[in-house]
């Protein structure tokens, strides 16, 4: 009974997800998001010099599958090949999106910075900026009607088609753009703590549960490499939405 | 009064992990049907197996976000 009594305590949320300033409006957080900024910018910076036809080597072939993956995967499949002038846009995103996933199991970082709402609503704000201008630029004033009607709808439906449609374009879309890798993110976080805090606790117990503390840790093992793939699923996916958003704005037949 | 706060406390706890459990039944079902409904076609034909992929994620990510929802307003109820 008294090993029950001594469930798991949690400290509140906040504990494991705010963090100190490391000067005035600068935290952890800032300092994921700047050096997930910059790693792509040198990168491809990088990857971009020398001769083109001498083949890739070392990082400039990284940099090169990353491209052709975005192209070929991304892309291609969601917009065609009048979609590839927005590889730049996507691998932006991309990177981003993945750089800040993956500092959640890197050590010295262990906090995805998509664990705050901040960066993922402002990444969902920028897609949904974008694909609202883009479908101005490509249809014109028509852009509108076509938010509210997919062609070929009866006119008494109309109102009805019309209301689903502009909420679950203009509402819905960014918000669950931002709250799918915001809550992924999180419950990856809050996984891993949980682990780990259980091999904490087992550790500080009675010697049987002292001597089982190794399960915890090879479900964190495990988990940790979960994380991994979910830093990457999330990137893909987010991306991938994105660019669904910009072809359908940009081709609303399709 | 002390045991009806700390009751009251366990109940929102139970009640959140509650409301989970039913906002997961749902989009576990269907990703269930999606990812089942995409490996078919993948097998049925393999040569278009790269577009059934891209839509199965498409799916997951639409069906995901529900279970998702559930969660977050799990802590939005409890952090309240």
């Amino acid at each position: 009974m008294i090993i029950f009594a001594r469930a798991l305590v949690f400290p509140p949320l906040s504990h494991i997800l705010r963090w100190k300033d490391i000067f005035p409006g600068f935290n952890k957080i800032g300092v994921i998001s700047v050096l997930a900024a910059l790693i792509p910018l040198v990168l491809f910076g990088l990857a971009s010099k020398g001769d083109p036809l001498v083949a890739p080597t070392g990082l400039k072939n990284l940099a090169e599958q990353i491209v052709e993956f975005i192209q070929k995967n991304v892309i291609e499949q969601t917009m065609g090949h009048d979609g590839l002038p927005w590889t730049p846009f996507l691998l932006s995103l991309f990177m981003f999106v993945f750089l800040t996933n993956i500092t959640g199991i890197i050590p010295t970082f262990q906090m995805p910075a998509n664990a705050r709402l901040a960066a993922p609503l402002f990444l969902a704000v920028i897609v949904w900026i974008t694909f609202i201008v883009v479908g101005i630029k490509h249809q014109g004033i028509k852009y509108f009607t076509s938010l509210l009607w997919p062609p070929g709808i009866p006119t008494g439906m109309k109102p009805l088609v019309g209301l689903i449609e502009i909420v679950s374009t203009v509402v819905l879309r960014p918000f669950s753009l931002a709250v799918r890798l915001l809550a992924n993110m999180m419950a990856g976080h809050i996984l891993l703590f949980t682990f780990a805090l259980m091999i904490d606790t087992m550790l500080h117990s009675v010697p049987w549960l002292k001597a089982l503390s190794f399960l915890p840790f090879l479900m964190l093992v495990f988990v940790t490499a979960f994380e991994v793939l979910v830093a990457f699923l999330q990137a893909y996916i987010f991306s991938m939405l994105t660019a669904v958003y910009i072809g359908s704005s940009a081709h609303p037949e399709h | 009064m002390e045991a009806v706060s700390i009751f009251a406390a366990g109940l929102t706890g139970d009640v959140a992990g509650f409301a989970y459990g039913l906002a997961a039944i749902g989009p576990g079902i269907g990703i269930g049907i999606i990812v089942g409904k995409a490996i078919e076609a993948m097998a049925r034909q393999p040569e278009s197996a790269g577009m059934a992929r891209t839509t199965m994620f498409l799916g997951i990510a639409f069906t995901e976000a529900l279970a998702l929802i559930g969660f977050v307003v799990v802590f939005l109820v409890k952090g309240a």
